[in-house]
């Protein structure tokens, strides 16, 4: 195993928090609106940004439940609200995508930001955006294939020539703005090692995305991905990784709240797959042995660093407020996780 | 025993380790040239080889299908004469598009894959879990925590010989009956998603 990990300090761990906006309640009871709840999101990311949390990571859907479907123009809104956190998609669904265009917007935001912005590459586990927008899902696997190719090719912020199916030929095209340092990007993937390969083929950081089962499972895809990077002569990138909690108070607080909100979102994506209604058990399992990170600081903090352990990770993004729970609990959450939870998992890491 | 894959993505991936782990020998083929797939297969089921899909077929005496259903038509019905195939696929609307237009409505998925198999013998297994609930409830026989996996085939003979492998790889066989009784494990269907015991497995069957 080539192992560049030198003896980290908690310096170099990076703690950040993903939304896909969904709504969340008000003190009535009643669901926010979606300007709403965009709003709310850029409130948690400036209270975020107050506590040092180092990176907000915002999801593109384009369903009901989800206010978010254009990351970067909430992160412009945030971009100069903020100062030190970095401005992430997690993911940009470049496959029904443009990505020139991707390259542009958050070229754009980069510069609002003084060079904060980043993109999340991913194919995304949801499928709205090919008929929206005009895509062919038979066409998934190309479609993205050809886009992070050309996307790459956007990095040097140099004239391209490309030629592909999915897209206009480019001839020496020139993309503006340029950025002062260049954009960030990571790639971000589910378990199927041919993206893990395609990270490290294209020299892209991996986030790998943990919803659901053993974290420790990934471990072997984290190898692999070095294994790839050092057999196609790129760099073995610090690796990351992306898993759905919740915190409060207490543990009993926390799945309280959790629990129905989890359940009804659950049920909501499970009804158009065909998954058996989600479970009591489920959840307290994913609790337990799985990657649900809900319960009071010190045991979501125990949970994580646990898991950047066994996967040497570097990067740690919970999606927080999953479902609808109330806009008061989730700014709470941010709260608990940047006072408490990040230091914590900073001081297990570090013994 | 030789058991082939056909699939390297998460589920075959998956069920390849359960299997490396049983004491199997296994190869494992992806969509391509086995380039492909092979540094896959090397770090996450060391000791599986990787093959064609065709070179799958003739090696291995049971095959498992761990690949989109959309994609049961490019099997290579030739090379799995006379071998037991084990149909893990599901229908997943988004990458296969209508169910109407690839299985035909009075058909169990599992039936349509047999008909254009209908020299080899089918059996729906290992479908019905997801594939880190597959990782995760692997235990032993005789374990209290055992899950249970449901069977169906219009084969006995194949289905005592799946069920063996089912036992081996870590899950308790509950034979439901014929491919058509499959149905009530596909996605929306009351077996879909089901990690549990055999008892409750079994109630399924009535």
């Amino acid at each position: 195993m080539t192992k560049q990990s030198k003896k980290a300090t908690s310096d170099t761990y990076l703690f950040g928090l993903d939304s896909f906006g969904d709504l969340p309640t008000k003190a009535d009871g009643t669901l926010m609106s979606h300007p709403e709840a965009i709003r709310q999101v850029v409130e948690e990311a400036i209270l975020a940004d107050k506590l040092g949390i180092n990176r907000i990571g915002l999801g593109e859907h384009h369903r009901p439940d989800y206010s978010i479907s254009s990351p970067e123009t909430v992160l412009a809104g945030i971009a100069t609200r903020t100062k030190n956190i970095t401005l992430s998609s997690a993911v940009t669904v470049l496959s029904s995508d443009d990505p020139v265009r991707v390259f542009e917007r958050f070229a754009t935001v980069d510069a609002l930001s003084n060079g904060r912005a980043q993109v999340i590459l991913g194919r995304g586990s949801f499928t709205e955006s090919f008929p929206l927008f005009g895509y062919d899902l038979r066409d998934y696997n190309e479609l993205f294939e050809e886009k992070v190719e050309l996307f790459s090719k956007l990095l040097p912020e140099e004239p391209v020539t490309w030629e592909g199916k999915t897209r206009a030929a480019l001839k020496n095209a020139d993309v503006y703005p340029k950025t002062e340092k260049g954009l960030g990007v990571a790639i971000g993937v589910g378990g199927s090692p041919e993206s893990v390969i395609r990270a490290a083929r294209y020299n892209f950081p991996l986030i790998l995305a943990i919803i659901g089962g053993a974290p420790d499972r990934f471990a072997p895809y984290v190898e692999l991905y070095r294994q790839a990077a050092e057999d196609l002569g790129t760099t073995a990138h610090p690796v990351g990784m992306h898993s759905p909690g919740f915190i409060a108070e207490t543990d009993e607080e926390a799945r309280k709240l959790a629990w129905p909100a989890f359940k009804t979102s659950w049920d909501r994506i499970g009804k158009t797959r065909g998954w058996p209604p989600y479970t009591r058990e489920q959840f307290l399992y994913e609790i337990e042995h799985g990657s649900l990170y809900v319960g009071s600081p010190e045991t979501v903090a125990k949970k994580i660093a646990k898991a950047m352990k066994a996967l040497d990770a570097r990067t740690f993004d919970m999606v927080y407020g999953g479902g609808p729970v109330s806009a008061e609990a989730r700014l709470k959450m941010v709260e608990l996780y940047g006072t408490k939870v990040i230091p914590m998992v900073k001081e297990l890491l570090s013994q | 025993m030789k058991l082939g894959i056909i699939g390297a993505g998460k589920l075959g991936i998956t069920l390849a380790q359960l299997a490396l782990k049983a004491g199997y020998e296994v190869a494992v083929s992806g969509s391509g040239d086995t380039q492909k797939i092979a540094l896959s297969v090397k770090v996450l089921t060391p000791g599986a080889i990787a093959m064609t899909t065709k070179d799958v077929a003739q090696w291995a005496e049971v095959i498992i299908l761990a690949i989109p259903l959309g994609k049961f038509r490019q099997l290579p019905v030739e090379s799995l004469k006379g071998k037991i195939v084990i149909d893990a696929t599901n229908h997943w609307p988004e990458v296969d598009g209508p169910r109407e237009e690839i299985i035909p409505e009075t058909l169990s998925s599992s039936e349509a894959i047999q008909q254009f198999l209908p020299e080899s013998r089918v059996v729906k297994a290992f479908s019905h879990m997801g594939y880190h609930e597959l990782r995760d409830w692997a235990r032993p026989a005789g374990s209290d925590e055992r899950k249970a996996l449901a069977l169906a085939s219009d084969s006995n003979q194949a289905t005592t010989n799946v069920a063996a492998i089912v036992s081996d790889l870590g899950f308790e066989p509950v034979i439901l009956g014929s491919l058509s009784h499959g149905r009530i494990l596909e996605p929306g269907q009351q077996g879909f998603g089901l990690v549990t015991s055999a008892t409750k497995l079994k109630e399924l069957g009535n």
